[in-house]
């Protein structure tokens, strides 16, 4: 199987993801584009890494994941503070640093 | 000179600083004894200064000229300047002078300012002066004497301003000070060009490097500058022609104050300036030529003004100005002038504070009416006043063997001494002087005591006459008044002749201005005499005619031209305004203007438009979460397309 293909799945993941976080509303939608976005780029750290044959891109594939729990975590947590504060989990409800 | 006598030399400025110190610390509760302690103060400066005279006078010539170091003043890498008082026959003379005639005219004051709830003040100022002076003549560095001079500057500001309730007598004062800051520039100017030429500013530095020739390497441009700055400074301080307008509105100070600061003592430092600096002027023969012309033609100024004045106090200031040039005349002829300089300054010293002191008692008696055309046959009425104004008056007139006589002939003998065009300019405009002070001193003379009196003493036999004139009770002034005009008119008669038998005055100071051969006139010097005495009774004779055979017009006639003039100061103030004033006024209206329109024009246009670009890029943050999301995306696509294409 050509390798090019999994870049190729991780471009249209990275995509679908950037389009949820750009058009949708709901926080945890948009979210969830966040993690998309990261799991593309995960799938790509590792194509490149078999590219190479470097374990690098592994290696920061596992950073990533990490990093990502930490962040869903704290993400929820705070999504679900404004919405318990506002009544709504939309992000363009949440504008108070405005000009 | 013994060092016990030389160390009280501090002691002659402390006295009457301490004096000052006191009287202004201690405020109102020093009201009813202030004045005293003042006269005091002065007094004790006098002792002082009269046992380092006497020691003075019993060491040997050669041994009189004497530095007294109390310490290091500044140390700034190249600059070192002590803080020293230079001992010698000059600047003893002066303290002599400040301290004798300023303890009279203390104790004179003590009458005259006696219903003035500001006394004490006054005193302190006084003592403050005789501080400042004391100092300036007796620093041994341009720089210690130039706090003298600025020391004096400041006290003369505040006496002028004295009674500064009156706009018009602050507006004095401050016009005083203003005019000197000038001259004070100039000095400031001649300081540094004597530390960039010679690396100090002592005395003993900078006239022994100029006058024993190794000054040789410097350029003859350097020293005229000096020459010329010192002459601007001594202008200002002297009331010298270009700097002369505020002599005669100082005259809104007490009268006791025009007395011992405009006319005897503060107003000579420019000549003593001037003849410290001899061996500088030497080596500056240019500078020294323009010295002399500036004592000309203040002489010939404050001469004509004076003859048209008839404010008694601007009569005797414009006379000031007069006999002050006769003094920068001598200054600038050389050694030949240095000692006449200085026993003029001397004698004048001690007639024209007496004529002050004077006019301050006729002024008492007159309800403080300074107009002479309102004075007129007081002379029976102010018995004392009128003897010893009269030997101040034959005094200045020069008339042998008055005081006046011994120093200003031995002026006008001196201009006469020269070659070329200079004896004969020189010589001509101090004869000529000599004749238009005699007039004008006269006509003074004459208005106040002779004559018929323009005023009523509201009697029986005045009652019908109803002409406006004003009714006065003129009344002789009190001993303490009177005493030191009698002293002042002792020193008026006798000091000139006392001096200048066999040359003692000059001998004296040898040790300062050196010795000159003896330089025979281009006239003989017999017709000198002849032919000044002559032009001085011949001024007389005209003011008597004018002033006291014919009825004196209470208000001034229809003039000539050059009379109208002289009335108005020879339209000093109008110059000073056109040439200096309002150019100054345009230059810094169109400066403010400039700064507006351009300087902060430009400052501010560049904050405002800083300011519109924020409020422009404060618009991108709107709040919006998913904005900031496609901004970052699309940067990220800008990156991406930059690198694409670097590497291809």
């Amino acid at each position: 199987m050509e390798i090019t293909n999994y870049l190729g799945l991780a471009v249209i993941l990275f995509a679908l993801g950037a389009a949820t976080v750009l058009l949708r509303r709901n926080a945890i939608i948009v979210f969830m584009g966040v993690e998309l976005m990261l799991n593309a780029t995960n799938l790509a750290f590792v194509t490149f890494a078999r590219m190479h044959g470097d374990l690098t891109g592994q290696v920061l594939a596992f950073f990533v994941m990490v990093v990502a729990a930490a962040e869903v975590v704290v993400g929820l947590a705070i999504i679900i503070m404004i919405f318990r504060a506002r009544r709504s989990a939309s992000v363009d409800d949440v504008n108070l640093l405005q000009s | 000179m013994t060092m016990q006598t030389l160390s009280l030399a501090p002691w002659l400025v402390a006295t009457p600083m301490l004096g000052a110190a006191v009287l202004l610390l201690a405020g109102r509760r020093s009201d009813r004894w202030g004045h005293w302690l003042g006269v005091l103060a002065s007094a004790a400066t006098f002792v002082v200064g009269l046992v380092m005279l006497l020691d003075m006078l019993g060491t040997p010539a050669d041994a009189r000229v004497a530095q007294h170091t109390v310490g290091t003043w500044l140390d700034a890498g190249p600059l070192h300047v002590d803080l020293g008082f230079q001992v010698d026959p000059l600047s003893m003379t002066f303290v002599m002078l400040v301290t004798f005639v300023g303890t009279l005219i203390h104790v004179y004051s003590v009458a005259y300012m006696d219903h003035d709830v500001d006394r004490r003040r006054f005193f302190a100022y006084l003592n403050l002066f005789v501080a400042a002076m004391l100092l300036l003549v007796l620093a041994d560095s341009y720089l210690l004497l130039f706090v003298g001079w600025e020391g004096v500057g400041l006290a003369s500001f505040l006496l002028i301003g004295f009674w500064d309730g009156r706009r018009e007598n602050a507006v004095a004062g401050k016009k005083a000070f203003v005019m000197n800051r000038v001259g004070d520039m100039g000095l400031i100017v001649a300081m540094m060009l004597m530390l960039a030429t010679f690396g100090a500013v002592d005395f003993s530095t900078v006239l022994g490097a100029a006058g024993d020739g190794s000054a040789a390497g410097v350029s003859q441009g350097t020293m005229t500058a000096i020459g010329l700055m010192l002459l601007l400074a001594a202008c200002g301080k002297s009331a010298q022609l270009p700097l002369q307008a505020w002599l005669g509105d100082a005259m809104a100070g007490p009268t006791p104050v025009s007395a011992l600061i405009h006319a005897a003592t503060m107003v000579t430092a420019g000549v003593y300036l001037l003849v410290r600096s001899g061996p500088l002027l030497e080596a500056a023969p240019d500078a020294q030529l323009v010295v002399a012309i500036v004592g000309a033609l203040t002489l010939l100024f404050g001469a004509v003004v004076g003859t048209a004045k008839d404010d008694i106090k601007k009569a005797l200031a414009a006379s000031t100005m007069s006999q002050i040039g006769y003094m920068m005349l001598a200054a600038g002829l050389g050694p030949v002038g240095y000692a006449f300089a200085i026993f003029h300054l001397l004698t004048h010293g001690f007639f024209k504070a007496g004529l002050f002191l004077g006019a301050g008692s006729v002024m008492h008696a007159m309800d403080d009416d300074v107009n002479m055309r309102r004075f007129g046959g007081l002379a029976r009425l102010l018995p004392v006043t009128a003897i010893t104004m009269g030997l101040g008056w034959l005094a200045i007139l020069g008339v042998p063997p008055f005081s006046g006589f011994w120093s200003k002939d031995k002026i006008i003998e001196a201009a006469f001494v020269g070659e070329g065009w200079r004896p004969w300019v020189f010589g001509t405009v101090a004869l000529l002087g000599a004749g238009i002070t005699a007039y004008y001193m006269s006509r003074l003379f004459f208005m106040t005591f002779m004559g018929r009196r323009r005023w009523r003493d509201g009697g029986p036999d005045d009652r019908q006459r109803d002409d406006g004139a004003p009714v006065r009770h003129p009344h002789e002034s009190p001993a303490l008044m009177t005493w030191p005009m009698i002293v002042l008119a002792v020193g008026s008669v006798a000091l000139g002749g006392l001096l200048a038998v066999g040359d003692g005055f000059v001998t004296w100071l040898e040790p300062v201005t050196g010795h000159v051969e003896h330089h025979e006139p281009v006239l003989p010097v017999w017709l000198l005499i002849t032919l000044t005495l002559l032009l001085v009774a011949l001024g007389v004779v005209l003011a008597f005619r004018q002033y006291a055979v014919a009825a004196v017009p209470v208000t001034p006639p229809p003039a000539s031209v050059l009379v109208r003039a002289a009335r108005v100061d020879l339209h000093q103030d109008d110059v000073n305004e056109a040439v200096v004033m309002r150019p100054g006024q345009y230059l810094t209206r169109s400066l403010v203007y400039g700064d507006r329109t351009v300087v902060d024009a430009g400052w501010l246009g560049l904050a405002g438009a800083i300011g519109r670009l924020g409020t422009r890029l404060r618009g991108l943050q709107n709040g919006y979460v998913r904005s900031y999301a496609a901004t970052m995306l699309g940067g990220l696509g800008v990156v991406a397309l930059v690198v694409w294409l670097l590497a291809n």
